[in-house]
Parts: C-alpha cells; sequence; structure tokens
C-alpha cells in the first residue's frame, strides 16, 4: 500500500487533496481527532509530514512523505463579544475570521504580514505580529489558549477561554513562535477587543532621521497609537521613508490622541487617509512580506533601532523594511543568500539581538533555520522539549538550520 | 538527608544563614494560605547569585530535593518544603541590578520586592505596572514564578507580559540564559513557558523586566451599588463601549463592611451592595478626561447609585488602600481566611457570585468577594478558625463547589495564585491525563528528577505516562555537561 491509499483508507477520500508540484501528498484533515488520527500514524509509519496552512505564506517545498494541511480545519465553534473571547479553529483564514468578528461586533486586534487567506494557525505557529504590535503586543498576547496535536497524534490542551489563567505551565507560550516543531495546532482560544468605534491612520514621509524623531516626539507627548511604524521608502512605493500611525478606540481617546498628534508634531504635518486608504496602506504593508523569497525579523531594543536599520542597508541593502522603533522590531524582505544571512545573524547575536528567519524557500530554511545555533545550555532544552513533542520526529521544521 | 548538608551548607552561606532549629523553620511552614502547613527539614538563605549557585550544586551532588521561595506571600501553598526538601529562600538576592531608563528596562534579583523597583524607577518617570496586593512584601521571583497579576493588569497586563529575559539556575546546577532585552527570544518562547511554572523549572536568578511610563493622568471612580448583578452588569457596559479602564475591581458589602471597620477605612458608602473602583489612565490628559466622562455616564446608566471621583491624590491613596489592604482588613472578621482564586468569562460573573453567596449560606460560612471584575477574577475570601477541625472541613468543600461551580461557567481554577499544592486536586477537572503528562513531561526536560519544589502544579496520579519522553529527557539530561561541584567560601 503506498502512503497516499493508508491515509485515503485512514481518513477517506475527501481529506485527500490534489498533489503539488512536488508530488508530495497533501493531506487535509477535517477535524482535530483526524489530526491526531493521522499524525498517530504517521509517527508509527516513519512517515516525515510537513505543515501547511493556507499555503501563502511558508512555501510548500519542505522534503516530506506527506504534507499535513489544516485548510479544513475552517470552523468557529465560539465567538463571545460580551466575554471578548473566540474559539477558532486553526485553518480559517484571517480575513473570514475577521469579517466573522466584525459582525459581533469584535476586533483581534493583530495585523500580521501576508496575504489575507492567511490562516490563524500560520500566523500564531511563526508569531508573526504586524504594526499594531506597537499598541497591542506580541501575538502571544492575544492567545488564551491553544489544543494541539503531537508529531506522535496526542491531543493537548492548553490555557483555557478566560482572560487570566495560570492553571498548569503555559504550553500556549510554546507553540506561539514554535513554528510547528512542537506540534500542529488545531484550535486557538483568543483575546478580543471591542471593534474600534474610532480607527484613523495618518502618514508622513521624510528622511529616515527625521521620521525616527517625529516617533519619539510622538511617544514623549504620552500618545497611544494602535500602530507606529516606519516603513522603507521601496515597501510603502514612495519616494521617502514614511511614518504610519494608526488611532484605533473609543472616540473619545481618538479624538483626544490626534488633537495631541498635531501639538506633538508641529500641527499639519501628516496627511490625513480616508478609511479606504488607510485599509489598502496597511494591507499592502502586509502583503508586501509575503511577495519577496526571504522575510526575516529581529528584536533589539528601542534605542538601537536606528544602528540596527544601518546595519541592514549595510549588509543586506535596504530592500523592503518595516519597523516598530519603540518596540524594537524590524521586518526585512527581499532576496538574499545563505551566506549573508548567517554572516548577519552572528553580526546581530554579536549584539545581543535575536534574528528569526520568518519565510524562505526551504534551501534557505534548511540551512540557515527559523531560530539559528542557540546560546549555551538553551540548546538541549529546545532539544528535549522537541524530543517530548514530536518523539519520532515526524515533524519536518528548520529550527536550528545545518 | 545527610547530616552533613547543614554543615556543607553554611560553609557556602554562613552558618547564620541555615536555618536547622525547629523554632526557626516553623517560620516557614505556611505561605499566605492558612490551610497547608509543612515545616521544611532545612532553611538555607543565600545571599550572593554565586552562594545561590553554589547551594543548588550541592543539593544536585547529593540528590536532595529543594524548594525556591522568596517572601512566602503566595496563596496556594507553593512554596512550602515537604520534609525531606530544603527551603531555598531568595529573599537576600534583592539587588536591583540595573536600570535602563532610555530603554525602559531594569534587571533584578529574584528577591527584590515588587513595590521597591516600581519606587525605584519613578524617578525616571516610571513603573513596573504588575502590582500584586501583597506588592508591599511580595518579590519578583515569586511574581515570576506564580505569573502575579494584580488590579491594573486589566490594562497592564499580567507579570508575563512584562518579563523579557531570565537568567535560569537548573536543578543541576548549570545556568542558561532565555530571551532578549528586545523582547524577541532566541528560537522558541521559553521565557513564557517559565514564567508561571511555580518554581517546577528551577530558579531564575537574574530577571529583565520591560518598565512602563507612569500615567501623567489618572482618574479614579468610586460607584456603588444596590446589588452586586447590576455592578456586574455596568463592568460589561464599559467592556463594551471599548474603553479599557486600568483597573475595575470590585468588593462586596461584607468586604466594603470589614474595611470600613478597620484602619483602612477607605470611605466606601456600608449600605452599598456592591461598589465598583474604576480608574482611567493615560499619557494624554485629555483622553483620560474624555474617556473619564464616558466611564461615568455608563456608570450611572447601568444603575449606580453615585459615581464619585477622587478629588485629590491623597483621595485616590485611600480609595486604593481599602482595596489593597481588603485581605488584611478581613482578619477582623475571624482567625484565618482562605483567598480564593478563580476566573470565569466576564457575562457569567452575576450568575457566579449569586450561586457563590448560595454556597456560603448552605456550608454556614462568612464569603467575602473582592476581585478583579474586568477580568473576571474572583476571589471569594472564606472567613473561618482554622483549629475547628469541623469548620475547616467545611471550608474545604465549600472551596471545592465555588471552583466546580467556575469550572461549570467555563472559567479556570486559578487567575494569578497559581496551582500550589492547594489545587493540584481541580487540574484533572480542567485538564485532561494528555494534557496534564505533556506537562510532567516538559517539566522533566527542565528537570529530569522533579527535584525542584516536588508535588506541586501536576497531580502525577492523573497524568498519562509519557514514558518515551521520559526516556528521551532523561537521555538529554545525561548528555548535558554534569556541573562541578564547587563549595564556595562564605
Amino acid at each position: 500500500m503506498t502512503i497516499l491509499d493508508k491515509v485515503t483508507a485512514l481518513l477517506g477520500e475527501g481529506a485527500v487533496l490534489e498533489t503539488g508540484t512536488d508530488r508530495v501528498p497533501r493531506i487535509a484533515p477535517g477535524s482535530p481527532d483526524a489530526v491526531a488520527l493521522l499524525l498517530g500514524t504517521a509517527h508509527q509509519e516513519g512517515w516525515r509530514v510537513r505543515i501547511e496552512g493556507a499555503g501563502t505564506w511558508l512555501p510548500s517545498d519542505a522534503p516530506a512523505d506527506l504534507a499535513l494541511t489544516t485548510r479544513r480545519l475552517d470552523r468557529v465553534p465560539a465567538i463571545e463579544p460580551s466575554d471578548l473571547m473566540a474559539t477558532a479553529e486553526a485553518g480559517i483564514g484571517l480575513d473570514q475570521l475577521r469579517q466573522q468578528l466584525a459582525d459581533r461586533g469584535a476586533w483581534l486586534a493583530i495585523d500580521p504580514p501576508g496575504l489575507a487567506g492567511r490562516t490563524l494557525g500560520s500566523v500564531v505557529a511563526t508569531a508573526t505580529a504586524g504594526p499594531l504590535r506597537h499598541g497591542f503586543g506580541p501575538i502571544k498576547d492575544h492567545l488564551l489558549g491553544v489544543t494541539f496535536v503531537t508529531g506522535d497524534g496526542r491531543m493537548v490542551q492548553s490555557g483555557g477561554r478566560v482572560m487570566k489563567n495560570v492553571a498548569g505551565y503555559d504550553l500556549t507560550r510554546l507553540q506561539a513562535g514554535g513554528f510547528g516543531a512542537f506540534g500542529v495546532i488545531v484550535l486557538v482560544h483568543l483575546r478580543l477587543r471591542t471593534l474600534p468605534r474610532a480607527d484613523v491612520t495618518y502618514l508622513l514621509e521624510g528622511t529616515r532621521e527625521e521620521l525616527t524623531q517625529v516617533g519619539e516626539d510622538i511617544a514623549g507627548a504620552g500618545l497611544t497609537p494602535a500602530a507606529l511604524e516606519l516603513v522603507s521608502p521601496a515597501l510603502a512605493r514612495r519616494e521617502r521613508w514614511v511614518l504610519g500611525v494608526r488611532l484605533a478606540g473609543s472616540p473619545a481617546l481618538v479624538a483626544a490622541d490626534e488633537t495631541g498628534l498635531g501639538a506633538a508634531t508641529g500641527g499639519g504635518r501628516f496627511a490625513a487617509l480616508r478609511a479606504e486608504e488607510a485599509h489598502a496602506f496597511w494591507m499592502r504593508l502586509a502583503e508586501g512580506f509575503a511577495v519577496r523569497p526571504v522575510t526575516f525579523r529581529i528584536g533589539g531594543v528601542p534605542a538601537t533601532s536606528d544602528e540596527l536599520l544601518d546595519l541592514l542597508q549595510h549588509q543586506l541593502g535596504d530592500e523592503w523594511i518595516s519597523a516598530s522603533p519603540a518596540a524594537g522590531a524590524i521586518r526585512w524582505t527581499g532576496d538574499t543568500s545563505i551566506d549573508r544571512l548567517q554572516r548577519l545573524r552572528r553580526t546581530l547575536a554579536g549584539m545581543e539581538v535575536p534574528m528569526t528567519l520568518e519565510r524562505a524557500p526551504w534551501p534557505v530554511r534548511g540551512a540557515v533555520g527559523h531560530f539559528g545555533a542557540y546560546r549555551e545550555g538553551v540548546g538541549p532544552l529546545v532539544s528535549g522539549l522537541r524530543r517530548t513533542f514530536d518523539p519520532g520526529g515526524a515533524l519536518v521544521v528548520a529550527t536550528e538550520g545545518s | 538527608m545527610s547530616p552533613h548538608l547543614a554543615r556543607d551548607l553554611a560553609a557556602i552561606v554562613g552558618a547564620r544563614h541555615v536555618r536547622e532549629a525547629r523554632a526557626e523553620r516553623i517560620t516557614y511552614a505556611m505561605d499566605g494560605l492558612p490551610t497547608h502547613r509543612r515545616v521544611p527539614d532545612l532553611v538555607v538563605l543565600p545571599g550572593t547569585r554565586e552562594e545561590l549557585i553554589a547551594v543548588v550544586r550541592l543539593l544536585a551532588a547529593h540528590n536532595v530535593p529543594f524548594v525556591p521561595r522568596g517572601a512566602g506571600t503566595g496563596l496556594s501553598g507553593g512554596a512550602l518544603a515537604d520534609a525531606g526538601s530544603v527551603l531555598v529562600v531568595l529573599t537576600r538576592l534583592n539587588r536591583i541590578i540595573e536600570i535602563d531608563h532610555a530603554n525602559r528596562r531594569a534587571t533584578v534579583e529574584p528577591g527584590v520586592v515588587n513595590a521597591k523597583l516600581s519606587a525605584a524607577v519613578k524617578p525616571h518617570g516610571l513603573q513596573y505596572a504588575p502590582d500584586p496586593s501583597s506588592q508591599s512584601a511580595c518579590t519578583i521571583g515569586g511574581n515570576v514564578a506564580e505569573n502575579a497579576g494584580g488590579p491594573h493588569c486589566l490594562k497592564y497586563g499580567v507579570t508575563v507580559n512584562h518579563i523579557l529575559a531570565l537568567e535560569l539556575l537548573l536543578a543541576d546546577g548549570s545556568l542558561v540564559d532565555i530571551g532578549s532585552r528586545g523582547g524577541e527570544p532566541w528560537g522558541p518562547d521559553l521565557v513564557g513557558l517559565f514564567v508561571g511554572s511555580e518554581g517546577n523549572f528551577g530558579i531564575a536568578t537574574r530577571i529583565t523586566v520591560r518598565l512602563t511610563p507612569l500615567p501623567r493622568a489618572v482618574r479614579t471612580l468610586l460607584a456603588d451599588f444596590n446589588s452586586v448583578r447590576t455592578a456586574g452588569e455596568a463592568v460589561s457596559a464599559i467592556i463594551a463601549a471599548g474603553i479599557v479602564p486600568a483597573a475595575l475591581e470590585m468588593m462586596d458589602q461584607s468586604c466594603v463592611c470589614a474595611v470600613e471597620d478597620s484602619v483602612y477605612a477607605a470611605g466606601y458608602p456600608r449600605d452599598a451592595a456592591a461598589i465598583l473602583l474604576a480608574e482611567i489612565d493615560g499619557g494624554n490628559a485629555d483622553a483620560v478626561v474624555a474617556e473619564t466622562e464616558v466611564v461615568t455616564e455608563l456608570l450611572r446608566k447601568s444603575g449606580a447609585r453615585s459615581v464619585r471621583s477622587a478629588a485629590s491624590e491623597a483621595e485616590r491613596e485611600r480609595l486604593w488602600q481599602g482595596r489593597k489592604k481588603a485581605f488584611g482588613a478581613m482578619g477582623r472578621l475571624s482567625r484565618d481566611l482562605v483567598v480564593q482564586d478563580a476566573v470565569v468569562p466576564r457575562s457569567a460573573l452575576p450568575h457566579v457570585l449569586e450561586t457563590i453567596g448560595g454556597i456560603a449560606q448552605r456550608y454556614g460560612l462568612v464569603v467575602s468577594n473582592v476581585f478583579h471584575a474586568g477580568d473576571g477574577n474572583l476571589h471569594p475570601n472564606i472567613s473561618f478558625d482554622a483549629t475547628d477541625p469541623g469548620l475547616k472541613e467545611r471550608v474545604e468543600a465549600a472551596s471545592a463547589e465555588i471552583m466546580s461551580t467556575c469550572i461549570a461557567a467555563g472559567g479556570t481554577i486559578t487567575g494569578e495564585h497559581g496551582v500550589g499544592i492547594d489545587k493540584v486536586r481541580y487540574m484533572p477537572l480542567i485538564f485532561d491525563a494528555e494534557s496534564l503528562g505533556a506537562m510532567q513531561a516538559v517539566r522533566r526536560v527542565f528537570d529530569p528528577y522533579e527535584r525542584v519544589n516536588p508535588g506541586k502544579v501536576v497531580p502525577i496520579h492523573a497524568c498519562r505516562e509519557w514514558s518515551r519522553v521520559r526516556r528521551s529527557a532523561e537521555s538529554a539530561y545525561a548528555t548535558r555537561h554534569t556541573p562541578h561541584v564547587t563549595v564556595a567560601a562564605p
């Protein structure tokens, strides 16, 4: 029996999707239990499995015996606007989820890079936060709990559905940004916010130095933007660097911050975008990171943002960059080589700045790794955790690189 | 336990920092929860990081279990040591190592008291936001172990949202740095995994925290209600309006009266069935004023009898002192107090509070509620006399029913106090055997022989065995560098 025959017998024909160009069978289990059944079998049979969502973020090119896609796990079992909580399966597209939440007056305050249909599971597994990280924190801060399936087919719950929870170890945070190395996320409990009644975006163009200063003035004025993002000319498709300021919240808060923005920055310098223009600006920014072959993020302290931007420019070229200087987070996308990435990671390590490779073709991921070499003592812990959650090594994830 | 252990520990930390006499050890027999009592065999108080490392390596060499402890203000029996274990008290490791005000970071030792850190960074216009009610005594190390919360966590987040990097001392005495000052992890988020692990993964010897700007404007409102249900509905109305107050705290009449009878009297109306303390703060004074007006209006529309705004900083502090010292004030009601901790969906608050009232009545107990209403984080407090064995049994039974009620409402058994030993028995009510087994297996990655804080958090009997995992964890342990055991001079 071929793998395909066995999987068809196990999950039915409906779970088998069209095989991709690399001839790896693509399997779409229809429920978390089916994911557990598939991975349990893969573990027993010694199959190597790559994890996919909608296939719009990481290239579907990791060498494997089969591809497990979460795209049929697209239900939203619960939306509780009064409790600001929702439960969604990992394969739902963020665009669909956003719409369902908005219909109930609720908002998931994340704007990850990538195409609109990117799956929730992909965003959680890669912890790819966007500009809203400035006001609402990283992806992990939006998670109340997850259910995941280990590489040997065990279903594990972590966290819960309430706003605060310290019952048991926080395996949710291990899964957020684990790139699937510790299991396949199948269900996510989300912390929501009330859909902002006011949501405005202002843009300012200028040199990087000017805009950095303006950003510091805004922070110094005590304003609380939802996003404060510095965008390179190539990514913004403008002549110069752009500072995007998004104010979102209650009308009272946003009106007061709009007044404060004018006062802090000399008044009238920013251009206010219409709602559809603002949507297009932030969407273009997000989609820009899914177009070029390689995307990574680095995280330093706020005071080093300028130095880090200079370093990227020097070692890789300006390309497409977006930064939340106050959060110390920078994302770069472009075309570069394994050598350059490894050299950059070494330089950054010397500055105590981690670099996480978010997406790249398999040869690059395999060589560079999402995380690269660990610090002393961390490697055995991560290896132990990987063996815990994937004892047979079924899940193909390039964490460390070769 | 080897009779030479105390002598060897004394060689590291000095004889006066090793407690052998029973009278001294009894001091450490309890934490803030009066229902559990364990007298440790030995207590050691290292005074420096180097001493602590030497102590843990010595304990590893002798294969002796140990329990890290901060100020002992915990409320789950998490820092109690069984016979056969050594209690490692970290309160002497109380240095603030660095304050980097430009980047809003501070690095501290685990024994630094929460409120002292905030006081130290205040001149820079900064604060350490998590503010448990015990903040004048509890330590940052303990906060990390428990993932402590506090009233202002509604807006600012709990401890895990403020921890950037840690230096860990594992059970085998090895040191590991996790996290980074920028907040982006080196690899998977081990900091997030460690915070809230209740000491089971090791000791955080250096803690780098995120600081936040002190708000430039603060408005504190006191609203009182004729019923707990109406107060709960007011909370929902504020959240539904898209406003996130810095704090949204509720107290019921029993609690209000206890406070008003105490030295912490804050001017709360005794005849109210419930009061709400709502605080709105921010960096933009105009925004704070505007949102305060909206919240005031929502409170009135939701049925508040009156809404009063603190007219001065002194009045604000008095209102908060009443709230933060409420647990102490309840000491007037009886000899002992069980401070419970559970979380329910916010919308379930009125129903759950009414059910808890019914449980108290059935068991003939006084239950006072003071809690973080904005998060749905309840603290039903049961006043009783622990010397009365019959009463203690009723308290235990009532506590179990309260937990079941919260779980049935879609909630969980602890929001900020931790599992410790007190709630181990409830863990199988919210996690299946597979999930508990996974937690146990993760613990063994950090501590293969389960020597740090044994018997806490995960009920071993309820776990599904991850035997393959155990073997691989032990193999990882065997390949890890075996620490060189050295005994530092005192």
